[in-house]
Order: C-alpha cells, then sequence, then structure tokens
C-alpha cells in the first residue's frame, strides 16, 4: 500500500495547483451587461449583425428556457448557478474586421503562441516523435479557428479550403454568408428545447465553428478549434456545427483551456454534426478546461451537449475524447444511427483528480437497418474525485441486425476517489445484438514498483501504466494530438510539470 | 572498499520480524549464490535492497559503494546500478516492451547527467543486445510481459539487465519454471554479463542452476539468517544432504 500512498500524497500536493494553461491575458473587451433577459439575447444578436430570423430563433429558445429547470439526475454536485450574475457575451476589443493575423491583437496571438497552438498559416508540426519509437513522420497541415472567450479570433488556411469547396469559418460568419446551410442543420440534431443547458445555449451563443464538406469531397487537412475562456465571470458558449455532405470525410479536433480563477466558470457548448449517405466525421476533443485548485476552488463547469446524426445511409460518426480538465463534466457525445449501416463510434479517456467529478459517457440510437456502434471507455480517478460512466445503447424496433459492443474500463489510484458504471441498454428487437464488459482496478503497486526498480520515479511510473491503460483510445487520435494528449495525461496525473 | 555490504540487517513485515540480523559483503567482479528453503527471507533480502515499499527495516545498515542505501529512493538505487531481476516480473499492457526499455534506460541516462538515447541508436543497441539473447523482435513489441512464457520473462529480465548494465545484478530465482534448454539460454545470457565491474547475486533454492552460473560464493540462508558460507562445493554438499542440517543450526 506505501508506494500507492506515496502517489496518492503527491498527487494530492502538487496536481491540479499546477495547471499549466493558467495564465490570464491582459486584453481589454466588449462586454454585455450582467446578466441574462431578452435584452441579452438581443444585445449579442445585434452584435453578431444578425438578420431577422435568427435573433427569433434564439428568442424562442430563451423564452424555453425560462420554462425549464436544470437537470440533477447526474453524479454531480455543485451550488446552484446564479445565471443572472453571469457575463453572456466577452469580445476582446477589436480592430474592427480582422483579415489578416496581422490586425489580430498581438496579445492574443501571444496566448495562443503559449498554449502551442499553430495560428500562423506555417507547418509548424515538423519533428513530431512518434511514440514508441516508430521511424518517419511526415508534415501536416492542421487548419485552426480559435475561439476567444465569445468570439473566433482567427481561421487559418481559408483559401485552400476554399479551393476544396470546404467551408470552414466562424459559424457567426457562416449565419450571414450561408444562411441557407445554417437554417438547414442549425437545431436539426440538437432542437433548442433539448435540454437545460443546450437550450441556454441556442438562446445566447456567441460563436463556434462552421463546417460544410461538399459531396464526395475529402477534407484535405485536419480541421481545428482552440477555445479559451479568458474573462472573469464569464460563460462560454459555443456552437459547433459541422455537415459532411454525401461521400465527404472531415476529421476535426477540438482543444479548450482556461485561466486559473477563483470563481467556477460555466462552459454550456452545443455540437451538432451530420453525415449524409456514405459520410463520415471523425470528431476529437483533448479538453484541458481550469479543473480548480487541490482544494476544489474554481474551476469550470463543463455542460456540453454533443450528438450525431448519421443521416445518410452508410455514414459514420466517430468520437474520441481526451478529457482532463474541468471542475465538473456533464458530457456525452452522441451518435443517433439514422440510416441503414450506419456507423457510430466513442472513445473516451476521462480522468479525474483532486476534486474533480466526471459524469460522461454515450448514447448510440439504433434507428436504421445493419447500424453498428462501438464504444471504449477509459476513466482513471485520483484524488477525491468521482467518475462516472453513463452510457445509452437502444435499438430501435424496425433497427433489426443491430449491434453495440461496449468496453468500459475504470482505473482506480488510491482508496478515496470513486469510478461507477452506469450502462442502460434497451432493445426493442430481437435480432439486436449488444455485449458489454466492464472491468475496475486499482493501480498495482507491484507494477508501479517494478517500473521504478528500472529508474523511473514513482510519477512517471504511474504515467507510463495509466497512458498503456488508455492507449487503445489515444490511438484513434490524430497523430500530433495523441502526443499531445499523452503529456496532458501524465501532467495531470503526475504534476510534473512539462 | 566493497560493492554491497549488508551488516547485521533485520526487518519486519506487519510487526513480524522476518530477517533476524542478516550480513553480506560482496565484492566488484565476483558471483554469490544464495541459497535456502522456501520461506527463509531470500526474495525479502532482495526487496529489501531494491527498496521495495512494505518493509520495516529495524536494524542494520546497507552501504552500497560505500553509501547508505536505504536513505536512496528505490528510482536512485536504480540509477545507481542495483538490478533486480524478479521471481515474477508483472505484466505492463498497453506498453510495448520496446517503449518501456527506451523510457527506463533514458530516465536513467537523464538522472546521471548522460545524454539520452535517441531513437535510432537505441533500437541499434536493443536490437544487438536482443538478438544476443534469442528474443525476436515481434516479442519486444508485444506489451511488457503480456502473454510471455515463463522463459520469455525471464529472457526479458535478462536484456534488460544487459540495457542497463548495471553494477549489482540481484537474480530472484532465475530459474523457477524453466525448462533445461531455457534455463541454459537464460543463463548463458548472464555469463555473458560476467565483468570485473560488476557482481551478481543469485538467488536459488535448487542447485542445478549454479550447474550453469559458477558462483565464487555460497550462501546457506534458514529462517532469516545466514547460517553457513563457503566455496562453490557446498552447494554441491546440499544438494547431497539437504538443507535439513541447517534447520537446526539457525
Ligand atoms: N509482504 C509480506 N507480508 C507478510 N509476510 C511476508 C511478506 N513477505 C514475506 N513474508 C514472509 O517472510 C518469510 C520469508 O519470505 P520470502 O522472503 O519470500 O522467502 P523466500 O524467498 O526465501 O522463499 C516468509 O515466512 C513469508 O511468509
Ligand atoms: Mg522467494
Amino acid at each position: 500500500m506505501a508506494a500507492v500512498q506515496e502517489t496518492v500524497d503527491r498527487v494530492r500536493r502538487i496536481d491540479v495547483d499546477q495547471y499549466r494553461y493558467g495564465f490570464e491575458t491582459l486584453i481589454e473587451s466588449d462586454k454585455a451587461p450582467k446578466g441574462l433577459s431578452e435584452d441579452t439575447v438581443r444585445f449579442i444578436s445585434a452584435k453578431k449583425n444578425e438578420p431577422a430570423w435568427m435573433l427569433e430563433w434564439r428568442l424562442e429558445a430563451y423564452r424555453r428556457w425560462l420554462t425549464m429547470t436544470e437537470p440533477k439526475w447526474a453524479r454531480v454536485n455543485y451550488p446552484k448557478i446564479d445565471y443572472q450574475d453571469l457575463y453572456y457575451y466577452a469580445a476582446p476589443k477589436a480592430k474592427k474586421t480582422v483579415s489578416s493575423l496581422d490586425e489580430i491583437d498581438p496579445e492574443i496571438l501571444k496566448t495562443y503562441e503559449k498554449l502551442g497552438i499553430p495560428l500562423r498559416e506555417v507547418e509548424v508540426l515538423e519533428g513530431v516523435v512518434r511514440p514508441e519509437g516508430e521511424e518517419g513522420s511526415g508534415q501536416r497541415k492542421i487548419a485552426v479557428d480559435a475561439v476567444f472567450d465569445s468570439v473566433s479570433v482567427a481561421t487559418t488556411f481559408q483559401k485552400e479550403l476554399k479551393k476544396a469547396g470546404v467551408i470552414f469559418m466562424p459559424i457567426s460568419e457562416a449565419i450571414r454568408e450561408h444562411p441557407e446551410l445554417v437554417k438547414k442543420y442549425l437545431g436539426s440534431v440538437v432542437p433548442t428545447s433539448d435540454n437545460y443547458f443546450a437550450t441556454l445555449n441556442s438562446a445566447v451563443f456567441s460563436d463556434g465553428s462552421f463546417v460544410y464538406v461538399p459531396p464526395g469531397v475529402r477534407c484535405p487537412m485536419e480541421l481545428s478549434t482552440y477555445f479559451r475562456i479568458n474573462e472573469r465571470n464569464t460563460g462560454q458558449f459555443e456552437r459547433t456545427l459541422i455537415i459532411a455532405d454525401k461521400g465527404a470525410y472531415v476529421s476535426y479536433l477540438e482543444g479548450c483551456t482556461a485561466p486559473q480563477r477563483d470563481e467556477n466558470q460555466l462552459h454550456a457548448a452545443v455540437v451538432e454534426l451530420v453525415t449524409l449517405d456514405d459520410a463520415e466525421i471523425k470528431y476529437s476533443t483533448v479538453q484541458n478546461w481550469y479543473p480548480g485548485n487541490s482544494e476544489g476552488v474554481g474551476g469550470i463547469y463543463n455542460f456540453v451537449t454533443k450528438r450525431g446524426d448519421c443521416r445518410g445511409n452508410n455514414s459514420k460518426i466517430s468520437w474520441t475524447q481526451v478529457e482532463t480538465g474541468s471542475a465538473i463534466t456533464w458530457k456525452y457525445p452522441s451518435c443517433i444511427l439514422r440510416g441503414d449501416n450506419s456507423r457510430g463510434e466513442f472513445y473516451s479517456v476521462a480522468i479525474s483528480n483532486g476534486h474533480q467529478q466526471v459524469d460522461s459517457g454515450t448514447k448510440m440510437i439504433h434507428l436504421g437497418k445493419n447500424t453498428t456502434s462501438r464504444i471504449i471507455s477509459k476513466g482513471i480517478a485520483a484524488g477525491v474525485s468521482q467518475n462516472t460512466y453513463r452510457g445509452l445503447v437502444t435499438a430501435h424496433r424496425k433497427a433489426t441486425g443491430a449491434r453495440n459492443f461496449t468496453a468500459c474500463d475504470s482505473l482506480l489510484i488510491g482508496d478515496k476517489c470513486g469510478a461507477h458504471t452506469v450502462p442502460y441498454v434497451e432493445a426493442k428487437n430481437s435480432s439486436a445484438l449488444f455485449e458489454h464488459e466492464a472491468t475496475t482496478s486499482k493501480i498495482s503497486e507491484d507494477v508501479l514498483f517494478y517500473c521504478v526498480q528500472r529508474g523511473l520515479t514513482q510519477e512517471e511510473a504511474v504515467g507510463l501504466v495509466v497512458n498503456g491503460f488508455v492507449k487503445d483510445v489515444l490511438q484513434q487520435l490524430p497523430m500530433e494530438f495523441a502526443v499531445e494528449a499523452q503529456k496532458l495525461i501524465s501532467i495531470s496525473l503526475e504534476g510534473s510539470v512539462g | 572498499m566493497s560493492l554491497l555490504e549488508v551488516k547485521d540487517l533485520q526487518v519486519s513485515v506487519d510487526e513480524r520480524e522476518i530477517l533476524h540480523g542478516l550480513s553480506l559483503t560482496v565484492n566488484l567482479g565476483e558471483i554469490h549464490a544464495i541459497m535456502g528453503p522456501n520461506g527463509s527471507g531470500k526474495s525479502t533480502l532482495s526487496h529489501v535492497i531494491a527498496g521495495k515499499p512494505g518493509y520495516e527495516v529495524t536494524g542494520g545498515e546497507i552501504l552500497f559503494k560505500g553509501e547508505d542505501l536505504l536513505e536512496m529512493s528505490p528510482d536512485e538505487r536504480a540509477v545507481k546500478g542495483v538490478f533486480l531481476a524478479f521471481q515474477y516480473p508483472v505484466e505492463i499492457p498497453g506498453v510495448t516492451t520496446i517503449n518501456f526499455l527506451r523510457t527506463a534506460l533514458n530516465a536513467q541516462r537523464k538522472a546521471r547527467g548522460e545524454s539520452e538515447f535517441l531513437v535510432p541508436d537505441f533500437l541499434k543497441k536493443m536490437r544487438s543486445v536482443a538478438s544476443s539473447l534469442n528474443i525476436p523482435m515481434d516479442m519486444l513489441k508485444r506489451g511488457v510481459n503480456v502473454g510471455f512464457s515463463g522463459g520469455e520473462k525471464k529472457r526479458n529480465e535478462i536484456l534488460q539487465m544487459a540495457l542497463f548494465e548495471p553494477s549489482l545484478c540481484i537474480l530472484d530465482e532465475m530459474d523457477s519454471g524453466l525448462d533445461i534448454d531455457a534455463l541454459r539460454v537464460a543463463a548463458d545470457g548472464v555469463n555473458a554479463l560476467r565483468s570485473p565491474d560488476r557482481a551478481m547475486v543469485v538467488i536459488t533454492h535448487y542447485q542445478r542452476l549454479l550447474n550453469y552460473i559458477v558462483p565464487d560464493v555460497v550462501h546457506v540462508m534458514s529462517k532469516g539468517r545466514v547460517v553457513k558460507s563457503g566455496g562453490k562445493e557446498l552447494a554441491l554438499e546440499l544438494e547431497a544432504s539437504g538443507y535439513a542440517q541447517f534447520e537446526d543450526a539457525a
């Protein structure tokens, strides 16, 4: 027990207070008045020069939200949120419209440089060492949309994407420039009435990314959005909408960080994915919002609705997430398998340390014939954290031949944390075949001693064992992200700031 | 100066004393065999030298290269050159053996202030050591010890010994679970590492292993003490007469 205890003590001492992204950027910002009312909604819509239909859509959501109550079923505890004590919109005071990176506030650029995000249009991803000592790695381009508080500050590689016919822009621009696409798809996967936080988002979302990949096009590069909450007392409500038209393919990455603050900050995003016939979307997240300090003060409340609709036959949506941050995570990226032969995948690593609370999982809704889904979830709990996997797999009456495979593994570090698995399975036709496996284990003292006997420090040993545990999931990430995620996992558990 | 000096070591687990004042001196270049019946405390001694948590040292001391070993964390001991080949090597799923070896070797080198091996240099070194031990590359691409046979696990231990080049190698029951062919391969690997700059402590229950790894000194352990020491002929004597004669001496 001693080695594990030592690890637990060390993790407790150093972990979360050394959040690496906890700096604050000093820039002037333009805020909406505090609190939420119809006026706030109008203010945001006006700031974005939105057409009337968009304002109406928001107001309808706002009125709906007033009639709703916060959900209570998740295994998370937090003090009541005062929705009138938040700012719903904060934008860096911009020099009007931004047409090139040179016009962006250099402080913001510096922030993104500190975060290691390639906003400059250069191929910065040279020399990435492949894990496992494999040789060879090509340079690749990643187009980035960076969202700072409530607005998108830069989208790179626009021209090159345009040539391929791919639309990748802030959703606020898409509302003005591609209203027919936005009208058709926005809210078509997550309706404005869906749930408390999604409805709130529909009323006040300020920015986010929009992607449309036309029929038959394979998006020529990875698309990526980095979200950063900077302002105090500011909620971040971004909205992402990705559409892969018939036979299209796109891989999309999302990364998030926030400064270290004593008060809790609310993040309530909505992500909608739509795939038409034979299309595929691969959506990856590395979430590292500030988790709060070692006493459990501060940190982000991450209440997110992510859903994909495999609307077309033979289409595929794959979610991969590495969740290391946030004080509270409430997140269930899901797939509606509507088209025949469509496929949904969910690969997840959720780490909780200190006082973090994670309630995350997925829903696979089988509606079409011969639809398949796969769920691989790895939960790691340390400190006094609570880590819950919550999953739902259902097959509709007409979903003949539906197949699901679920594997949920939990790893406990220390004996003050908890891991919970809550799987719901519902088959309304007899041909559905659902398999479920679950394991919970403690990090083995003998394994740790084996590693330290070979010269690894206790922290390095924990990092290595944990990275082995999550390997199946990390393999799903694009290579650059896998390397980053691996580092992040070690940091969030070891406290060895890199 | 001796490489390893264990002086009057007393060790307890859960309030129960297991080693009752054990002494042992090992010099560079020597091979010592420690023999004794099950439960006599051989593994306990090896664990305490390597720094495994869970043991309480209630008396005595251990000097390694003249330094107080008990003051060092287990990873510091490894970095200083203490290597323990485990009786039961553990499995680490999801971590390939290659990755493990490189991570460990570089961790040791870094801690000693030496430059870390780049991937190509490391692979070159590893390939040559592996081929001398008859270890195929595809075994190294698997998770550490995952699905390895008994013989493969022991060869993997010796591979690490060869890569890390420690000055003290403790081999705990290297022969357990090996058939005679596997034993011969493993013993050849160990013999290739005999060097004037290194000492080995070979722990075994049976004399058989010592036909392959011929020791300079043999110690007999019983009930937490060294009860007799002598030359390699002591092992043969034990083989003929058994441990029973020492039970009373202890
Ligand atoms: N972790 C432990 N907890 C309790 N007793 C132990 C532990 N380790 C060893 N012992 C006891 O110490 C004695 C010596 O064991 P060990 O060192 O494994 O002997 P050997 O390796 O010579 O067979 C045995 O009686 C064993 O039961
Ligand atoms: Mg033993």
